[in-house]
């Protein structure tokens, strides 16, 4: 093995950021790359059109359903454990949800293959700015350098291997949780309560519409991520419900002023042993009140949360 | 035609060295030393931007004497190159020893062929699952790497907290014993008058062993008063 001096490139002023200084230096390892290639060999045969060659979604798997809460604590980001390509399912316990840095996570949709190269560079970019400046990025900062690094994906977007992300994080400068979306083309765009990428995040969202609570504490948010979950994999076939053979439940993270942590399996077992319970008898799940009042619901039992 | 005056390798050589240590002895001392968790980092430094001591990656740590701005290059370079290496390949493929010999190979080649020397000193230490495998890497001015054991003293009275810890230190010690001793040190020796220096004056951080992925952690503030009552 040789040991080569520190090429000029490492030695030279410049930039904090780990995306630039891999740019300059080895392009080739950036995931937008590989885009020029695949776009020339490909750009007659847009993807998805039937009859031509298969979608981006039966040629790579696909992750499905994320979705994420805020509240003054922090934020609560849960996705389901399935990868799909096409109709069949190629993994039923794979990771979409990964802390980005202390105080901050992200969750992935779409194609996994380049979702997941995705987070690892945006890792780097974060702990590389960090360790350079000696202190941690603004969570707006963050922010937008995850949408620098989706708008080099727009190439492979457009032949249907489109990654989506949702990023929540801490922000130690307001003392609250906030969530970032992004479209495919880098647009920014920040979340205000909750909300849900992937192929059942129209489910999620409704579920999530009517069982969030303004000023939810994180466990209020856990079990909500978790109902929102169940309900995007009850409509949508992509989406992984829990495997209770198998136990596989759902990945949680929470992200509050002390940092990022992962819910334990333990825990989000217990919490969705106690849901698919409560399904048993009312398969939709919790209902809403209505004005304060349930119909056929004297009580008030459901929709207490 | 003039000719110039001849002046021997060793000379030009001997003089080169005598200017970089004669840089590096103005300068204010790090220790950086192992205790059973880890590996701590000691540095008189009075300022809470300029670092003296720094994180590079997961296990592998960073402390330097002399020059700022040189050292900080050779600083953000090894972060660098940790980086790009843990991203290129993966994050256990990162370690102390090849950032040393990178940082070897650069500070001989910049001391050769330079008419400057790099008025520095380097510590680069890795902490590895026990004690046994923890490395701590010396790197001089001109190139020269040391593999060292238990403790390093670099700086103005680098021989003498030597010879202090040389005394003072064994395998056993705990990181409040192993900072007391580090500081009490560089105050007994680091300048003319012996003194005790305040938290306020001090720079402080550890590889902890038992921490997961990123291992380095400032000590600062009431921690630190409270490991140093």
């Amino acid at each position: 093995m040789t040991n080569p001096s520190l090429p000029p490139a490492y030695l030279a002023a410049g930039s904090a950021s780990f995306v630039d200084f891999l740019a300059a230096l080895s392009p080739e390892l950036l995931p937008s790359a590989r885009a020029g290639s695949m776009a020339s060999s490909r750009i007659s045969r847009p993807a998805g059109v039937p009859g031509d060659a298969p979608s981006g979604s039966e040629i790579a798997p696909h992750g499905t359903t994320i979705v994420a809460l805020r509240g003054d604590f922090g934020a609560v980001m849960a996705g389901d454990r399935r990868a799909t390509m096409g109709n069949f399912i190629a993994q039923r316990d794979i990771e979409k949800v990964f802390a980005a840095d202390d105080h901050s996570v992200i969750g992935i949709a779409g194609t996994a293959g380049l979702a997941v190269e995705l987070v690892r560079l945006f890792q780097v970019e974060l702990e590389h700015y960090e360790k350079i400046e000696t202190v941690p990025l603004s969570l707006d900062g963050k922010a937008n350098r995850l949408a620098a690094l989706l708008r080099g994906n727009l190439g492979m977007a457009m032949q249907g291997l489109a990654v989506v992300p949702l990023l929540a994080g801490y922000d130690l400068d307001r003392g609250r949780g906030r969530i970032f979306s992004y479209d495919v083309t880098g647009g920014r765009y920040e979340e205000h309560d909750f909300y849900a990428v992937g192929s059942g995040s129209m489910f999620a969202r409704g579920s999530m519409k009517k069982l969030y609570r303004p000023g939810a504490s994180a466990d209020e948010a856990i079990s909500v991520a978790l109902e929102a979950l169940y309900d995007a994999a009850d409509d949508d076939s992509a989406t992984g419900g829990p495997d209770l053979a198998r136990r596989i439940f759902p990945s949680v993270t929470v992200v509050d002023a002390s940092g990022v942590r992962e819910v334990p399996e333990a825990v989000v077992e217990q919490a969705v042993t106690m849901i698919v319970q409560a399904r048993m008898t009312r398969p939709d799940g919790p209902v809403a009140p209505m004005n304060g009042a349930v119909p056929g619901d004297p009580a008030g039992q459901a929709g207490a949360r | 035609m003039s000719m110039p005056f001849y002046v021997s390798p060793e000379q030009i050589i001997k003089d080169k060295a005598d200017y970089a240590r004669k840089g590096i002895a103005r300068g204010r001392s790090v220790i950086v030393l192992q205790y059973q968790g880890g590996i701590l980092f000691v540095a008189e430094n009075p300022s809470r931007a300029l670092h003296k001591i720094s994180e590079i990656y997961d296990r592998i740590g960073f402390a330097a004497v002399g020059k700022y701005n040189e050292f900080e290059n050779l600083r953000v370079a090894g972060v660098r190159l940790a980086d790009m290496r843990g991203y290129a390949y993966d994050r256990r493929d990162v370690t102390g020893r090849s950032l040393a010999n990178a940082y070897a190979q650069t500070l001989g080649t910049i001391f050769t062929e330079t008419p400057k020397p790099f008025e520095v000193e380097i510590v680069v230490a890795e902490v590895g699952s026990t004690m046994a495998e923890d490395q701590l890497y010396r790197l001089m001015f001109d190139g020269s790497v040391a593999d060292e054991h238990g403790y390093v003293a670099m700086g103005g009275s680098a021989e003498a907290i030597s010879g202090g810890l040389a005394e003072g230190w064994s395998e056993g010690l705990g990181l409040a014993e192993a900072l007391r001793l580090a500081v009490g040190l560089l105050g007994r020796f680091g300048a003319e008058t012996e003194r005790t220096l305040p938290s306020g004056q001090l720079e402080v951080a550890v590889l902890d062993r038992s921490r997961p992925r990123r291992t380095f952690s400032r000590i600062t503030g009431s921690r630190l008063d409270e490991l140093l009552a």
